[in-house]
């Protein structure tokens, strides 16, 4: 398609959703009272959705892909649309789409809910920009086009204290995590002289007295990609912020913000430190990623195990789950034929963790607006008055804990199995145990809705809300959670095409 | 095409059922839980395989494709029957309508989850008889225990949340052990395989496709595999020591989800181990022999003395499983025709007899809201029908002829006594049938205690007889007994047709 239209339509995915950013900010400073919560929220899933299609319609085209001419690239490089860019795009739009559809009933009574639908939405186009982004300087500005927003939307209610301090805390780690980033890229820089990642590459493999410089420099921008995935050790905003933030937000920073750090882990690290020339120059990335996973998986899974409340088990699940997606860059080793499986498996479970632990914090969203509590015992026998809604719970803790029915089971089966085939038995083994660890607390939350009794009778009348879109949501993330298991040969198939754009 | 209308069929109606109004989703649900039976009847009349499914034979509805693709291997939609899976198919299609009529009196509240969740399991589990890729499979082995866990959890007796957590815990602890011994076993059977086809991998075993792998080498990771996989079946049989589930999840599920997972999940278990541990891996099989054979008749004996000192009607049947399970497990070890197809038969008669039992401890629970054995007597005078079709039932399990339990374990004595792959052959077998003998006693003073004698049980209302949908599935389940018993053919024609390739798997040195 390319030959036909000018090449920076490439980049209409991104540009859908900016522009849908901009015009409900428009909307919103020329006619402040003629806004309605119900057309702002249709208007930017409308701008999702049709971001999503457009990507869609761009992987079936083969847009980027080495079969119709190979990666586009745009401003000299620093942009490049591949097929890696569009799976992750799909994944940004997809949950954007879902959390501004839940966002609809859950800012019901909100004074000024416009602001979150422009906000969500250019955080999604920095999400957008992060996955074509080919330079370390768009990365950094793509990266804080994601964060700034981010941090207003955890605060988004300003008058919950949870919330203020969840915000300013997920602020100052931000702050400190991207002031150590950029220095790294300021060292990479210093050590190769390019910030584009092919010509990063070929400087990387004849650093000589630099290599140092240039490993400080990778090892602080690991830290970078640590920060936005919630990865151990930068992984103390998350659970806070995931807690205080509005449960949709918690969606969005859970599912498509990790998403997309982990876009920039797996571009940045294959395609500016090649794993072969790294370790030539005596950075061995791979094993700093395979001790960072280790541990997050452990941590996050083991932390989620002991917790009270039902978002911040998912706050420290969602941890775990970055663990389990770091292993498609831990268990890389050099010329393998078994990376490109790896990493499309690591890739394909972003995409179905973007469902399934979406589908999760709006469930806690309905929760949330009907009013019911935070806790385990809170959820006590909620089955009995929306039966439909805990099913698709029950559907979403099931494919987390990656039980065989549902896609969580898939996506975690081909990730393991990558990483066995690639030599590292023990983290698949690892992840393994942490999976069977999961598997407690996720049936917690379906043991108390299905089996438990409520503690008082009256507890649950305040579910007599029917929040319709919020349950069109959760539905919606239910059903893709179901789907995707017998539809997964596509996922995996794009995910490893994806993947191999990066070998 | 057929097995697969008649699977997605089975899910339609579950989803179609889940959505019914309360008042008749258990008439629903039963109609359309007709229509498998009739399917199941089908495929039967027209049933043309030959052999074994995994050593060569021809699969009957043979249907499969491509799914996905990982690591190099095709994953696939592959399902087809053989004479081990077909009567499995049969008996799980029969068993589930009569559960759903005999639960018509006891459930009593959100009925239309009760009868979808049934159907749903329903259809998972023609999808284990029937599918022959690994991976399809597992994934339908795996969701029989969801519906199973929101069965017990929610409609079960006062310790049922316990019972259902338990439950879903060891079971699905088994699995993972079982998962990760096979899979190790695909990936020790390297580029030798290129789908999880158990057909396939059947046959790259037997060709000696094992390479070393991880420093393990191929005879250790052969048997390795065999010991996780067959622990992890183990749970699920349950075989000594790993039975201490299935009390607690018998007695506090309801009744007709008893009959189901006595009926029907058990036998899962012991089809998968002839499925991939003994089909699969004979030559370990064999050199295990020995301690597998002792676990079985540990299992007889063991079971019996449990249920012996129970007081419980329906923890009494419960162990008695346990005793009725290492029948089949020592007829498998033997590997000789009547031994692996008695096995096999077994499995249907035991579906139908421990049904059958379970389903009128049921009914008189219904009436009497007890089933403690010290706490009712003279039974047999108010509800004389049912009480009439227990003892038989109870006749049934303890082996007498003409009755089905008699067959099956009639071929696996025969098969097991002088059989050449197991040593000491015949002390196996003189101490597994002394479990008869103890069948005998706890079945026999159990139903002396409760149901003759003159009737003593203080109620404030009339115990009198069941309803007609009540007893109704007690006469059939009786009736099919008896024609299994009379005419084992209809069914052990076909189990040994299957059976025999496993056997030849086996050269024995004698």
């Amino acid at each position: 398609m390319s030959s036909v239209t000018p090449a920076w339509t490439a980049l209409s995915p991104a540009l859908l959703l900016g522009l849908t950013g901009l015009a409900l900010l428009l909307v919103d400073t020329i006619r402040p009272n003629e806004r309605s919560n119900t057309s702002m929220a249709v208007v930017s899933a409308l701008g999702a959705l049709a971001s999503l299609s457009v990507t869609v319609w761009f992987v079936v085209a083969g847009t980027g892909h080495a079969d119709t001419g190979g990666a586009i690239t745009l401003l000299e490089g620093a942009v490049k649309v591949d097929t890696l860019a569009l799976f992750f795009t799909a994944i940004f739009a997809s949950v954007t789409a879902l959390v501004v559809v839940a966002a609809h009933d859950y800012f019901h009574d909100h004074q000024n809910p416009a602001a979150f639908y422009s906000l969500t939405l250019f955080a999604a186009t920095g999400m957008a920009l992060l996955a074509v982004a080919n330079s370390l300087a768009v990365v950094f500005v793509a990266l804080e086009m994601v964060s700034l927003p981010s941090y207003a939307l955890v605060a988004f209610l300003k008058k919950n204290r949870g919330s203020v301090e969840a915000g300013l805390k997920y602020f100052l780690v931000g702050a400190l995590s991207s002031a150590v980033f950029l220095f790294g890229i300021s060292l990479v820089y210093a050590a190769t002289g390019s910030l584009v990642f092919g010509e990063v590459a070929s400087a990387v493999e004849s650093l000589d007295a630099l290599a140092g410089v240039a490993g400080i420099g990778i090892v602080m921008i690991v830290g970078g990609v640590a920060f936005k995935t919630a990865s151990v050790p930068f992984h103390f905003w998350a659970p806070e912020a995931y807690e205080g933030a509005p449960a949709p937000v918690s969606a969005f920073l859970s599912s498509a913000s990790k998403a997309a750090g982990f876009v920039v882990a797996f571009r940045v690290f294959t395609e500016a430190f090649p794993l072969g020339a790294s370790v030539a120059a005596g950075i061995d990335w791979a094993l700093a990623f395979a001790a960072v996973a280790a541990v997050t998986m452990t941590l996050g899974n083991f932390a989620a195990a002991v917790q009270e409340e039902v978002k911040r088990m998912l706050a420290y699940s969602s941890i775990g789950h970055a663990g389990y997606a770091l292993i498609g860059l831990a268990a890389l080793s050099t010329g393998s034929a078994g990376n490109e499986a790896v990493m499309g498996a690591a890739m394909a479970h972003l995409l179905v963790y973007g469902f399934m632990n979406t589908g999760a914090f709006l469930f806690v969203a309905m929760a949330e607006r009907w009013g019911i509590g935070r806790t385990f015992e809170d959820y006590a026998g909620l089955a009995r008055r929306a039966p439909v809604a805990c099913t698709a719970m029950a559907v979403f803790m099931f494919s987390l804990a990656g039980l065989p029915p549902f896609a969580g089971f898939f996506s975690k089966y081909f990730l393991f199995m990558g990483a066995i085939e690639n030599g590292f038995l023990w983290l698949a083994g690892l992840g393994a145990v942490n999976s069977v660890v999961s598997l407690y607390y996720y049936s917690r939350v379906v043991r108390a809705m299905f089996l438990d009794d409520p503690a008082t009778p009256s507890a649950l009348d305040a579910i007599d809300v029917r929040p319709t879109a919020l349950y069109a949501a959760v539905v919606f993330a239910a059903v893709a959670t179901v789907l995707l298991l017998p539809g997964f040969g596509p996922v995996i198939d794009a995910a490893e095409a994806a993947a191999a754009a990066l070998f | 095409m057929i097995l697969e209308a008649l699977i997605g069929f089975t899910f339609l109606a579950a989803l179609v059922v889940l959505l019914a109004p309360n008042a008749w989703a258990g008439r629903l649900a039963f109609a359309l839980s007709a229509v498998p039976f009739v399917g199941s009847l089908y495929l039967w009349s027209r049933f043309d395989a030959v052999g074994n499914a995994l050593t060569g034979g021809t699969i009957a509805f043979e249907s499969r494709y491509e799914w996905i693709e990982v690591g190099g291997r095709t994953v696939s939609w592959f399902v087809g029957l053989d004479g081990i899976s077909l009567p499995l198919v049969v008996l799980t299609t029969f068993l589930v309508p009569l559960a759903i009529l005999s639960a018509w009196t006891p459930v009593d509240s959100r009925q239309s989850q009760f009868y979808g969740l049934m159907l749903f399991m329903e259809a998972n589990l023609l999808g284990v008889f029937t599918a022959l890729d690994f991976f399809l499979w597992f994934v339908f082995w795996e969701a029989v225990l969801v519906p199973m866990y929101f069965l017990i959890g929610i409609w079960g007796g006062p310790r049922r949340k316990y019972a259902a957590i338990k439950f879903f815990v060891y079971t699905n602890a088994a699995s993972l052990l079982m998962f990760i011994g096979f899979m190790s076993l695909t990936f020790a059977l390297g580029d030798s395989i290129g789908s999880l086809a158990l057909p396939e991998i059947t046959q790259a075993i037997a060709d000696g496709g094992l390479e070393t792998w991880f420093g393990i080498s191929p005879g250790r990771m052969a048997m390795v595999a065999f010991l996780a996989t067959f622990a992890g079946f183990a749970v699920k049989v349950p075989i000594v020591p790993f039975h201490t589930w299935l009390p607690d999840a018998h007695v506090e599920a309801p009744t007709p989800v008893s009959v189901l997972l006595a009926g029907v999940l058990l036998k899962m278990g012991t089809y998968a181990l002839l499925r991939f541990n003994f089909t699969m891996l004979p030559e370990q099989a064999s050199a295990l022999a020995v301690p597998i054979a002792a676990i079985a008749v540990i299992s007889v004996i063991y079971g019996a003395m449990l249920a012996l000192a129970q007081k419980d009607l329906k923890r009494i049947v419960a162990y008695s499983s346990v005793s009725s399970m290492g029948y089949v497990i020592l007829g498998l070890v033997v590997f000789t025709e009547y031994g692996v197809g008695g096995a096999t038969f077994q499995m249907v008669a035991h579906g139908l007899i421990s049904g059958l039992m379970f389903m009128a401890v049921g009914v008189v629970y219904n009436a009497t809201h007890t089933r403690m054995v010290g706490d009712m007597a003279g039974m047999a005078d108010r509800m004389p029908v049912t009480v009439g079709i227990l003892v038989a039932g109870a006749f049934g399990y303890m082996g007498l002829p003409l009755m089905a339990g008699f067959a099956g374990e009639f071929f696996i004595f025969v098969g097991a006594f002088g059989a050449p792959a197991l040593p000491y052959a015949p002390v196996f077998t003189a101490l597994a049938m002394f479990g008869i003998v103890i069948v005998a006693g706890y079945l026999l003073s159990a139903m002396q205690k409760t149901l003759f004698g003159p009737f003593r049980l203080e109620t404030d209302y009339e115990v009198g007889p069941a309803p007609f949908h009540d007893v109704a599935p007690l006469a059939v389940l009786l009736a099919a007994i008896i024609v299994l018993g009379v005419a084992p053919d209809v069914f052990f024609e076909m189990i040994r047709d299957a059976a025999m390739p496993v056997v030849e798997g086996v050269s024995v040195d004698v």
